[in-house]
């Protein structure tokens, strides 16, 4: 049993780096194409961004772009991983941000303390607005594609109703925002990257922890395997004793407590206020990673890493006059072609596998069969 | 001869599928193809549709020797397939769908549904498939669709057809009509190459009869003087197995007591009325019945996917009426689902995922809120090794599994936890005969050991061999009961349409 388990390991992560290393290349191939009929440089616009992106400085902006996007992959990939769809990533870090913001900016706590409950109370905003799109689903059958959409558009309006209420001029510009967070509920930056002049979000640590919490929580405990289990078969798990509806909503609660924190490394390294300027968008770019990175905790990692890098690397291309849509274009190739790689994989290792099993079985049983 | 096949050979990598196939087929009969599952009828079948090319051997077709690269040679030589997965649009109307792919048109541009429901009508009426071209598929039922299909291939001017298991679909009296159309279809001249392993319908409807075994064709016999029995035997080889149970072990210690048990239906009759029963100890209850008589409702009920709308369940001295699925599993009710696709397994999950599948909460697979996975494999180890489940090892996906060791699985599984109530749901559909035995042998051990059984199943034999008592359903009512010892499978039979009220 040992000997036919070894092989097979070895073999099933090879075709598992396969999809996304031929994804990229693939990408890479197009925006050759693209870059060829633009009539830019092919080779030298790929060398810039090898270049630039390898500088301390851009090491340290990738590693804070993607703390934040690994952040909303693992939110996306908690739902993907029970056959559910949260589009509203976007929505609910918005609203848990400008809430905690507010929250933060109001209160004066002793540090330590102070950060807690930002924290704290964007988890649970992230949480709730998720939950409503849950409940939906559980209690009247609302597609949750629907529904966080729908409570995207509607997070969209309260944060920009809200803001209207609490916020105070941002100094030095017309932006308006929430009242500045006191040094006491700020997260310093850490040193990690020498020579360079910016320092990483203090955040990062609670990402990795974030990721290996998602890791053991999915694969080692019985919460995770029923979550696992509904998002295989729900007629399965049904039939296995699964509380479906209990799941759901669980799994959106899960989903949006993560997606509470994507807003976090920006707001309590960066901002300190949520202002009109606060960036927006990250939850869909957390559903690219999270395919990407095939609802994997390393995976989505190197994912979020690669996109930072593109994002980061592609400022370089306009100061030398090639647009820099070509990194968008990379990007999209990338996610297209990875789901295209995943299928094909997953079609022909299951294949594979079932010609395996017959031939070992056939082995294993032809040679009684002929004492026979 | 329609076709004719000789010495065909087809591997595939590290397993020969087929070998010296030697199949002739007169033209203007119904032929049968039999053999267990895994023997080799599907890559035949495909070879002979074009969906697999041979290694070695001669195709012939109407005397004609032929080399099909795909199914559009075959259909072009005259060669159709009727699969036995339905492969129509729900949402489009049978015409739409007959004509799909090979639309007459008018002017080049639009579909003329003149021609068609012309061509379609002529089709149906002269082979009596009675087929409405503008009914909308999603209306019709499963026996229509057959004919749909079957109309489809005939639309694209198919002399012989291939039938993929064309009744495991049907209930009895579909089956009945399905037999009729073949005649028609005989008697139009057309050949029909009729896969399948029930032996009692092969005999009914067949001109000649072929066995397959072991990927190679060991004999073609004659329907009228072969019996079932002999047919099965060639099939496996050797010496059946059969399902009598021996001494019987039933006591008056009654574990499961099911009172007035009411399920209504989406059209608000009751699916389950009012049924009543009690098996005790080391007692089997089998439950004879026409398929969608309230059978699959009775067992969901039982297991609790499905709310009750009336009655008392009882095990043992706990009324579980109210309790969740996961509390009736782990307290002691095991469950082998008639589908075990959709019910009993995670398919692209490995087995020792789903072996934990089901029993999550208990031990050796979890302790507290943990998975132990450690003491899961372990456990899936022997599992594998007890029930000789078929496997090169525990971290195969369940779909690499045929059926026979899915469902072998799937039986060692429940019987591995402490359970008092096994409830088994046409525990042995679809296995193939080796396997079949193995089950038979379980839910005899399961019924020594002291289990209470429900068992459930289309298959008169197995029912009446297994079963201490047999109760019949109809209408979601137990209307009869009957004694294994004295009942025949005809009386049985006659019992299960309600024609029998009272016989036993």
């Amino acid at each position: 049993m040992q000997r036919a388990g070894a092989p097979l390991d070895l073999r099933s992560l090879a075709l598992g780096l396969a999809a996304p290393l031929l994804a990229i290349a693939f990408a890479l191939l197009l925006a050759s194409l693209v870059l060829v009929g633009a009539g830019d440089p092919v080779f030298s616009t790929y060398r810039l961004l090898l270049d630039y992106g390898q500088r301390p400085r851009s090491i340290s902006l990738v590693l804070n772009s993607a703390t934040i996007y690994y952040l909303s992959a693992l939110a996306v990939a908690i739902g993907f991983r029970m056959g559910l769809f949260n589009i509203g990533v976007d929505g609910q870090y918005r609203l848990a941000a400008m809430t905690a913001a507010w929250v933060g900016g109001t209160l004066t706590l002793p540090p330590g303390l102070h950060q807690l409950v930002i924290v704290l109370v964007a988890v649970a905003v992230g949480a709730m607005w998720a939950g409503l799109a849950g409940l939906l689903k559980a209690t009247r059958g609302v597609s949750e594609v629907i529904s966080t959409i729908m409570l995207n558009a509607i997070a969209t309006g309260l944060v920009a109703f809200f803001l209207r209420k609490v916020a105070v001029p941002v100094a030095g510009s017309n932006n308006i925002g929430t009242a500045p967070i006191a040094e006491s509920g700020r997260l310093g930056g850490l040193p990690l990257v020498p020579g360079s002049p910016l320092e990483v979000f203090g955040f990062l640590p609670v990402a990795v922890l974030a990721g290996i919490a998602y890791w053991v929580i999915l694969g080692r405990t019985r919460f995770g395997f029923d979550l696992r289990a509904t998002g295989r078969s729900q007629t399965a798990a049904v039939a296995s004793g699964v509380d479906v509806k209990k799941m759901t909503v669980a799994t959106m609660v899960m989903s949006g407590a993560v997606a509470g924190l994507v807003g976090m490394p920006q707001l309590l390294g960066a901002s300190y206020s949520y202002s009109l300027d606060f960036p927006a968008g990250l939850g869909f770019t957390g559903i690219a990673i999270a395919l990407l990175g095939r609802n994997h905790p390393v995976g989505i990692a190197f994912g979020a890493l690669l996109w930072a890098y593109l994002d980061v690397s592609s400022v370089i291309l306009d100061i030398e006059g090639v647009s820099r849509e070509i990194v968008t274009i990379m990007q999209g190739t990338i996610v297209l072609s990875v789901v295209i790689a995943y299928e094909l994989v997953r079609r022909y290792r299951l294949r594979d596998e079932q010609r395996r099993v017959a031939r070992q079985l056939s082995e294993a049983t032809s040679s009684p069969a002929v004492a026979a | 001869m329609a076709v004719e096949l000789t010495g065909v050979t087809k591997r595939f990598p590290g397993v020969v599928a087929n070998r010296d196939i030697d199949l002739r087929v007169q033209a203007g009969t119904v032929h049968a193809l039999v053999g267990e599952n895994g023997a080799g009828k599907s890559t035949l079948m495909k070879i002979l549709y074009g969906m697999q090319r041979p290694d070695e051997g001669t195709i012939a077709v109407d005397g004609e020797q032929v080399r099909f690269s795909d199914p559009g040679d075959a259909i072009a030589a005259g060669v159709g397939m009727v699969h036995q997965h339905f492969m129509l649009a729900d949402n489009l109307t049978v015409l739409e769908n007959v004509v799909l792919g090979s639309e007459p048109r008018t002017g080049g541009v639009l579909l003329d549904r003149r021609t068609a429901r012309a061509r379609i009508r002529e089709i149906s009426d002269s082979y009596s498939l009675d087929v409405d071209p503008d009914r909308l598929v999603a209306d019709l039922g499963v026996g229509e669709r057959q004919r749909v299909e079957i109309l489809k291939v005939l639309y694209r001017g198919a002399r012989i057809l291939i039938l993929d298991e064309p009744t495991a679909v049907l209930v009895p009296q579909e089956v009945d009509e399905l037999f009729d159309n073949l005649r028609e279809l005989k008697a139009e001249g057309l050949t029909v190459l009729f896969i399948s392993h029930k032996l009692d319908e092969v005999l009914s409807v067949a001109d000649a009869v072929t066995v397959i075994r072991r990927g190679t064709t060991v004999a073609t016999v004659d329907p009228a003087t072969t019996t079932a029995r002999e047919l099965a035997e060639l099939m496996v080889g050797a010496e059946l197995p059969s399902p009598a149970t021996g001494e019987s072990t039933v006591t008056t210690e009654p574990v499961l007591r099911v009172e007035g048990l009411t399920v209504q239906g989406s059209l608000g009759r009751a699916v389950v009325d009012d049924v009543r029963f009690t098996i005790h100890r080391g007692e089997v209850l089998g439950i004879a019945g026409v398929e969608g008589n309230g059978q699959a409702e009775l067992v969901e009920a039982l297991v609790g996917i499905r709310p009750v709308d009336g009655g008392v369940l009882r095990l043992l001295d706990d009324d579980i009426t109210g309790w969740s699925t996961r509390r009736r599993r782990s307290g002691g009710i095991g469950y082998v689902p008639e589908d075990r696709h959709r019910h009993g397994l995670l398919l692209d999950a490995p087995l020792w995922e789903n072996r934990v599948l089901g029993h999550q909460t208990e031990a050796p697979n979890s302790k507290g809120p943990w998975i132990d996975r450690t003491a899961a494999r372990r456990d899936t180890e022997r599992i594998v090794e007890q029930y000789d489940v078929r496997t090169p090892g525990i971290d195969v996906l369940a779909s690499a599994l045929s059926g026979g060791n899915q469902q072998k699985l799937i039986l060692g599984r429940e019987m591995s936890s402490d359970i008092s109530v096994l409830v088994a749901s046409h525990p042995t559909r679809g296995v193939d005969v080796g396997a079949q035995a193995a089950i038979w042998d379980h839910i005899r051990a399961a019924r020594r050991q002291g289990l209470a059984v429900l068992l459930i199943s289309a298959d008169l034999d197995e029912l009446i061999g297994l079963s201490d008592r047999i109760a019949v359903i109809l209408r979601g009512r137990l209307v009869a009961e009957v004694d294994p010892g004295t009942v025949t499978p005809e009386k049985l039979g006659s019992a299960m349409t309600g024609a029998g009220q009272g016989a036993a």
